[in-house]
């Protein structure tokens, strides 16, 4: 099972700093985390930086998950 | 200029890490180079903006009657002119933003926020008969109390700026309204814990003021719109398919029929990446059925576009006495302007990031106050918390009577160093940059009488992002890159040395255009130092996809498979004989074996290419006046590879010279009543040429492992030391703690007086 962990927003919203999920791509790692938590918005979810075992990926909806994986959702990141 | 290339053998490298000449330049210094005001259309007319006197007032009326009835006005633009808009988070170039703010920012919803707030607009035959006609508006106001930092803001009384905003992310729905717009927190292990094993704490709180950008060239655009078909935006933007979306989003217009064509670009800073004129200048478009020509004046741009945040943040960190840092500890307020979405958080998730330190919490608050709305401005966040930061941690090496370089190398993030906003950083070059820092001549010189050193870090993750390019070949054999990142730093020059080191084919052969948002599939705005790592990857995508084209024509032309063909400098070769065909011969007959020749290269580019800089800073300081001279300034930085390493040592000096004009002289002046009192580059003081020396720089390049020639973003990092290199420098020099910024003659004078 992958783990997902949550950025101080996400976590005061559904009590949770991280959880276990099974996924292949991260689309079900979305559909997951929306299935369990009604008040997590797939659009909040998509305004946030996410990095797959430790590398950054915009957008990543189709980016695979492995069995042991670490999802971090973040702040999105822009610049200058 | 010294380039410290310890982990890469660039020698077999042909064409990237040269020093091309810049295709942009005869055009720019000659003036041919067409800017955002310089475009003009058959009956155009000019729009200008009406804005507020003061920075916190109701609007009780308008009286437009005068103005319309001027000969020569042709549109008068109000709030009530836009489709209507509700909240919505919307991406634009600034990251996320609310459509709401981001429309009453353009123009006053019956309560004007800060001076300059624009509260309509006018277009007329002329730009005097649109002044006059703006001269011709009465508005009635009821002026309010206007909040102008962060602390009166949070004040239990402090006159709200919003009536409907509630505080985001404490642990209870609050149930009245605040200037606070969010709190959010970011923690790493037990600060406490951490805190409980240090043999020395330092803790102070520090200031930093509103700053501009200070791009030379103000916001301008020339607009077109045609209700029957395609609408027209030419403007000076840091990206174009942002303001593209953005301005449908607000007129409720379809993507496909509206044009943006970016002009070249006089500086942007990440000033240049949201909208200001561009909606309204089509609603007046629309009203007058003309083109609309507006550009801001100086003092516009200073009153009503996006600075950066002025910041009251408090460090505390701890350590041991063999210099270990134990704890890490911080609460950030960040001014917004006059809408939520100041880059409070990004200040938490890089304050401590240059350290591999077991504890850590920050609090990072985005606080509403009468002043505009803030803008990007290179490393959005970062300057201001790491400047509290890194002031400490000089402090406490100084405490610990440790060398601030060799504190900062024991405690150094490095590989694997898991960073408070959750992963762990990939090979990433601090620890070589502060070797190289310490190897210096400059860290070997003595210092003299009044004169002081300071020494800091800086962080910028530099995330990729969605780029599309085209790389389409002549019959001759040369080629054309069409991308969509505007060239701000040279980016077009860094394209063709990556397409002509992927192809083999010489950089001269290659013209980069930046296209406009029909003729290039999107991309992502040029900011957060995305454009030469990420727009760099689909070139070279797009030069293999060339590549891949190439062998296959050879190999018709030669009726072999195309398993047995290679490809070496330029050329194609078949392998199992001795037939060669150069790129020229096969773009010369490429009709007759299939069309022509076209690469594609659209990707959204995974990774980051994190780039740690460290700067050392040596001033003198004048007792009796608390003025200070840099004297010496070296910037050292992770280039990752250095594609054309005069454009790299520009940003480093570019990002130096900024930072060192926010750490001594730059500043939003505003009196009591929120007036901003110097609108212009007389008396906001941004560093001239003679105010400073040569900044020295030293290119490292620890290769970024998500890149294909190893680079990471440059333009960053490099703004971020200065700030505390240059006030600590001060400090040591005068041996007095500095916490506020800017270290201008009276504020030094004050602390010397003060501690004297």
């Amino acid at each position: 099972m992958a783990r997902v962990i949550f950025p101080d927003e996400i976590e005061k919203l559904i009590g949770e700093n991280n959880l276990m999920v099974d996924a292949r791509v991260f689309r079900d790692v979305v559909t997951e985390l929306i299935g369990r938590y009604p008040e997590l918005k797939e659009s909040s979810l998509d305004k946030m930086a996410v990095a797959i075992d430790d590398v950054i990926v915009v957008d990543p909806l189709l980016e695979p998950i492995n069995s042991d994986s670490d999802i971090y959702f973040f702040h999105f990141v822009t610049g200058g | 200029m010294k380039n410290t290339n310890e982990a890469t053998d660039a020698s077999h490298y042909k064409y990237i890490g040269t020093r091309s000449i810049r295709p942009d330049g005869f055009e720019k210094v000659t003036g041919r180079a067409n800017y955002g005001a310089d475009l003009s259309l058959p009956g155009m007319i000019w729009g200008k903006m009406l804005r507020s006197p003061h920075a916190h007032a109701m609007i009780k009326s308008i009286d437009i009657s005068k103005a319309e009835a001027l000969a020569g006005v042709m549109a008068v633009v109000t709030y009530n002119d836009f489709p209507s808009v509700s909240s919505e988070i919307v991406a634009t170039g600034e990251g996320t933003e609310d459509l709401l703010d981001l429309a009453r920012n353009l123009m006053a919803d019956g309560k004007v926020l800060y001076h300059g707030h624009a509260i309509l607009g006018v277009a007329a035959i002329s730009r005097q008969i649109a002044e006059q006609a703006l001269a011709l508006i009465d508005v009635e106001y009821e002026v309010l109390p206007a909040v102008l930092d962060v602390r009166d803001a949070m004040a239990k009384d402090a006159p709200v700026l919003h009536e409907k905003m509630y505080t985001e992310g404490l642990a209870e729905t609050p149930n009245t309204a605040s200037n606070v717009a969010s709190v959010v927190e970011l923690k790493k292990g037990d600060v406490d814990a951490g805190f409980a094993q240090a043999d020395v704490i330092v803790e102070r709180e520090f200031y930093t003021p509103t700053v501009h950008q200070g791009y030379i060239e103000p916001h301008a655009c020339t607009v077109r719109y045609d209700e029957h078909g395609q609408s027209m935006v030419w403007c000076s933007t840091q990206g174009h398919f942002d303001v593209r979306a953005t301005t449908a989003k607000l007129l409720h217009m379809s993507l496909s029929k509206l044009k943006v064509i970016a002009s070249e670009i006089g500086g942007g800073f990440g000033g240049k990446t949201t909208v200001y004129l561009e909606p309204v200048a089509l609603l007046m478009s629309k009203k007058s059925g003309r083109p609309v020509k507006m550009i801001m004046d100086r003092d516009e741009v200073f009153k009503a576009s996006g600075p950066g945040s002025a910041t009251r943040n408090w460090i505390k960190i701890g350590a041991k006495n063999d210099g270990t840092i134990t704890a890490m500890q911080g609460k950030l307020h960040y001014e917004a302007g006059a809408f939520k979405g100041s880059p409070a958080r990004l200040g938490g998730m890089t304050a401590f990031t240059p350290y591999d330190v077991e504890n850590m919490f920050v609090e990072c608050y985005d606080v509403v106050v009468n002043k505009p709305k803030v803008a990007a401005y290179r490393a959005p966040g970062a300057p201001q918390a790491e400047y509290a930061a890194e002031m400490i941690v000089s402090e406490l090496a100084a405490r610990l009577a440790i060398d601030p370089i060799d504190f900062r190398l024991q405690n150094a993030a490095k590989e694997g160093t898991k960073t408070i906003y959750g992963p762990k950083l990939k090979r990433v070059g601090l620890v070589e940059c502060l070797e190289a820092a310490k190897n210096s001549p400059h860290y070997q010189q003595a210092l003299k009488e009044n004169q002081g050193r300071g020494v800091s870090s800086g962080f910028w993750f530099n995330i990729g992002g969605s780029s599309s390019v085209t790389l389409n070949m002549n019959r001759d054999g040369t080629g054309t890159i069409v991308e969509g990142s505007p060239d701000i730093g040279g980016s077009r020059a860094s394209m063709q040395l990556m397409a002509a080191e992927t192809l083999g084919i010489a950089a001269e052969s290659f013209k980069t255009i930046v296209a406009d948002t029909e003729n290039i599939a999107h991309n992502d705005g040029t900011g957060g130092s995305r454009t030469t790592f990420a727009t760099g990857m689909a070139v070279v995508e797009a030069a293999k996809d060339v590549i891949r084209q190439m062998k296959e024509r050879a190999a018709s032309v030669w009726n072999v498979n195309v398993d047995v063909i290679d490809w070496v400098d330029g050329v194609a070769i078949n392998v199992g004989g001795s037939e060669k065909l150069s790129a020229a011969e096969i773009c010369a007959t490429a009709d007759r074996t299939g069309g022509q020749i076209s690469g594609q290269g659209n990707i959204n580019a995974r990774g980051a290419g994190p780039s740690f800089a460290v700067h050392i800073c040596d001033v003198e300081v004048d007792k009796e006046t608390g003025k200070v001279d840099v004297v010496r300034y070296t910037a050292i930085q992770d280039a990752g590879k250095a594609i054309h390493p005069s454009y790299v040592e520009g940003q480093y000096q570019g990002g130096a010279a900024q930072g060192i004009g926010w750490a001594l002289n730059e500043e939003y002046v505003y009196n009591d009543k929120g007036i901003l009192q110097n609108p212009g580059f007389l008396d906001y003081r941004i560093p001239l040429a003679s105010d400073l020396p040569m900044i020295e720089t030293v290119i490292v390049e620890v290769p970024n492992p998500a890149h294909p020639f190893g680079v990471r973003g440059v333009g960053e990092s490099g703004i971020i030391p200065p700030l505390a290199a240059t006030a600590y420098a001060v400090s040591d020099a005068i041996n007095a703690p500095i916490t506020d910024l800017p270290c201008s003659p009276p504020n030094v004078l004050a602390v010397i007086q003060a501690n004297s």
